[in-house]
């Protein structure tokens, strides 16, 4: 039973970061960038919906809907303001913008927010499902995110395979200047992207923050790396891909934390991301690419 | 005729860039012994050198390699943690400072080496944002090993424990190493000059091997792979050349971190650490080892000097950082330069 209690709050650690990783690997497959500031996205969107719900006392839905907005906008800005001007710049160039971004975002918020935790109120309500007689009991959050990733897996993958839009977003990840030849708008498409993974962000963020409760500057940065490895570890690019490989590093974790060591479980999660990606050099879904000489 | 001693241009390059680390060492020693730097100032001497270090040994990776590495604050972790142990164990036996520093540093950077060339293996296979991904997380394991090995001394030897203190030390024994609260007991040997020693043994060594027959194989296997295997260039041999002799001097530089220090906590040497290493190479430009020396010291200063904004100074900091990435690669900006500057080329293509 506890092995069973261990992987499903391993699912849904594994959610968050699934969810966390779509934003990385659809950003990645439209403009080929890692987008560094995409965890600290997660912690303004955690900060908004804290503030909402404790400070001015909205209810817990209005105060995701609004951190949606506002780190939606503030998606389309960043990619408006730091990103587009380097569309033809070297790849570190925007890499490094990117930390740039992060950094900024980090110590705006250390500013605005102070660095004193803040006791993130859980949007959804306390309590659990017993199952099996009580011997294993889920507890409503855990019950929420695994449930919102599907829904937005779900959504996504009818997204980019069914509407217009999507199938606009593929076409400029595949190949940017035939899409504009087709009459895709594709600074709009990057921005439409963009505007979606930042909106996930700020889900990602209320989810883990209901979950795990103290809330800093920080909180973004390292379930932002982690994210990062799961997007790689699924093949970055591939929507299926980041959702498995975050589901998977959710898991791993938690049974290194629970069964080998607590402290070691961060060394353990990345060794398992070495070793996948030495056996499968594109990650567990990507695509491998032939090269042509 | 006047007669001109004829260099070519990278020879004249790279003593230009010698001159400049000896005629800032010099400046500054004037300066300290004259007292007309501020504390602060001085005590970052020591780590200014460590992270030039760090620049042009990444450098060598990022811009002669052309391999992206997020993980190279692991081998100065490696370094420290090993060149100090090294340093504590010599400590009963030699009473020079110097001596100490110099033997710890060999070490770190032989085991940064041993470690740069094992990981090497493996990962040089993947390519670009994958073989990223992966040195961030060697970072990450080197980060999460360290602060959970308990290293301890005493009559009988080393001792060495993992995941919690079982080293059962004598009386006269010593903790080098304690898991979370890091390294305890550094020599606090480091000195400035030796700092710019390792400055300057480290370009001699990357210089050497950029200008020699395995320099032009590693920058042929940047430039294109295929073709560099072609013409029957050992790919992988030379890239793990370039990728150790990174991570060696990496560890010669974080023994010389540490031992500027009296603690030190594996912590320091995390993600954020690699970034900035990268973001000294980056800003510095790709495969120019002068300009990792002036970002490395710039952007190592910058903060401090940044110090009447108090609270906002790192975030002036971020802003810096994104308005040059934005103006070094606007074209506006750049046709201006090279109005400024009439001797600099019209289009220097980046290579990365």
């Amino acid at each position: 039973m506890t092995f069973l209690s261990f992987l499903i709050s391993g699912i849904s650690l594994g959610s968050i970061y699934a969810i966390i990783a779509l934003g990385y690997t659809m950003v990645y497959g439209i403009a080929k960038m890692l987008n560094f500031a995409h965890g600290d996205v997660i912690m303004v969107g955690a900060y908004i919906c804290f503030y909402a719900t404790s400070r001015y006392e909205l209810p817990p839905l209005v105060g995701v809907i609004l951190a949606i907005i506002v780190c939606t906008i503030l998606g389309i800005v960043i990619e408006r303001l730091a990103y587009k001007p380097l569309r033809a710049a070297p790849i570190l160039a925007v890499l490094i913008t990117a930390i740039g971004v992060s950094y900024f975002l980090q110590n705006a918020a250390l500013l605005l927010w102070s660095s004193n935790p803040k006791v993130f109120p859980s949007v959804v309500s306390s309590g659990n499902i017993p199952l099996f007689g009580g011997q294993l009991t889920i507890s409503y959050v855990t019950l929420v995110t695994i449930l919102a990733c599907v829904v937005i897996m779900v959504a996504l993958v009818w997204f980019t395979n069914k509407t217009k839009m999507g199938k606009a977003m593929r076409a400029c990840s595949e190949d940017k200047g035939a899409a504009q030849l087709m009459g895709i708008n594709v600074n709009g498409t990057i921005s439409l992207t963009f505007a979606i993974g930042s909106g996930l962000a700020a889900i990602a963020g209320v989810l883990l923050c209901s979950a795990y409760p103290t809330l800093v500057p920080t909180t973004g940065a390292m379930p932002g790396i982690k994210a990062f490895t799961a997007a790689v570890f699924g093949g970055i690019g591939s929507i299926p891909g980041a959702m498995l490989g975050g589901i998977l590093l959710g898991i791993i974790e938690i049974f290194a934390k629970a069964y080998i060591s607590t402290q070691l479980s961060d060394a353990i999660v990345f060794a398992v991301l070495i070793l996948v990606l030495i056996i499968r050099p594109a990650g567990l879904l990507g695509k491998q690419i032939r090269e042509k000489v | 005729m006047k007669k001109r001693i004829r260099w070519n241009k990278t020879t004249r390059n790279n003593y230009i860039t010698y001159a400049v680390v000896i005629l800032a060492f010099v400046v500054m020693q004037a300066m300290v012994s004259a007292g007309s730097i501020s504390s602060t100032l001085k005590g970052m001497l020591v780590p200014i050198c460590a992270y030039v270090v760090m620049a042009i040994s990444l450098n060598l990776t990022v811009g002669i390699l052309g391999e992206l590495s997020l993980g190279h604050a692991g081998f100065m972790s490696v370094g420290a943690f090993t060149g100090v142990t090294a340093a504590v164990a010599l400590s009963n036996h030699v009473s020079s400072g110097p001596v100490l520093l110099i033997v710890g540093m060999v070490v770190g950077a032989l085991f940064a080496a041993l470690i740069g060339f094992l990981i090497g293996i493996p990962v040089l296979r993947l390519k670009g944002d994958y073989l990223a991904i992966v040195t961030l997380a060697f970072g990450e394991i080197i980060k999460g090993i360290f602060n959970n090995l308990y290293v301890g001394l005493d009559s009988s030897g080393l001792h060495m424990s993992l995941l919690s203190d079982k080293t059962n030390l004598d009386e006269a024994g010593q903790m080098v190493i304690g898991g979370p609260m890091g390294l305890e007991t550094i020599p606090k040997v480091a000195t400035f000059p030796i700092g710019v020693l390792l400055v300057l043994v480290s370009l001699v060594i990357i210089f050497h091997l950029v200008g020699s027959r395995a320099g032009r194989a590693i920058m042929a296997v940047r430039d294109n792979r295929i073709a560099a295997e072609s013409i029957g260039i050992n790919v992988t041999k030379y890239k793990l050349m370039a990728f150790t002799v990174s991570a060696a001097l990496a560890g010669a530089a974080g023994t010389l971190f540490a031992m500027n220090y009296s603690t030190l906590v594996a912590n320091k040497f995390d993600f954020n650490t690699s970034i900035l290493i990268l973001v000294f190479v980056v800003l510095g430009g790709l495969g120019n080892m002068l300009g990792s020396i002036i970002a490395a010291t710039a952007l190592t200063i910058l903060p401090e000097a940044l110090r009447q904004f108090s609270d906002y100074r790192m975030l002036v900091y971020a802003i810096v950082l994104i308005l040059v990435m934005l103006a070094t690669n606007n074209d506006t900006f750049k046709a201006f330069l090279a109005r400024l500057i009439p001797g600099r080329k019209k289009n220097e293509k980046e290579v990365v």
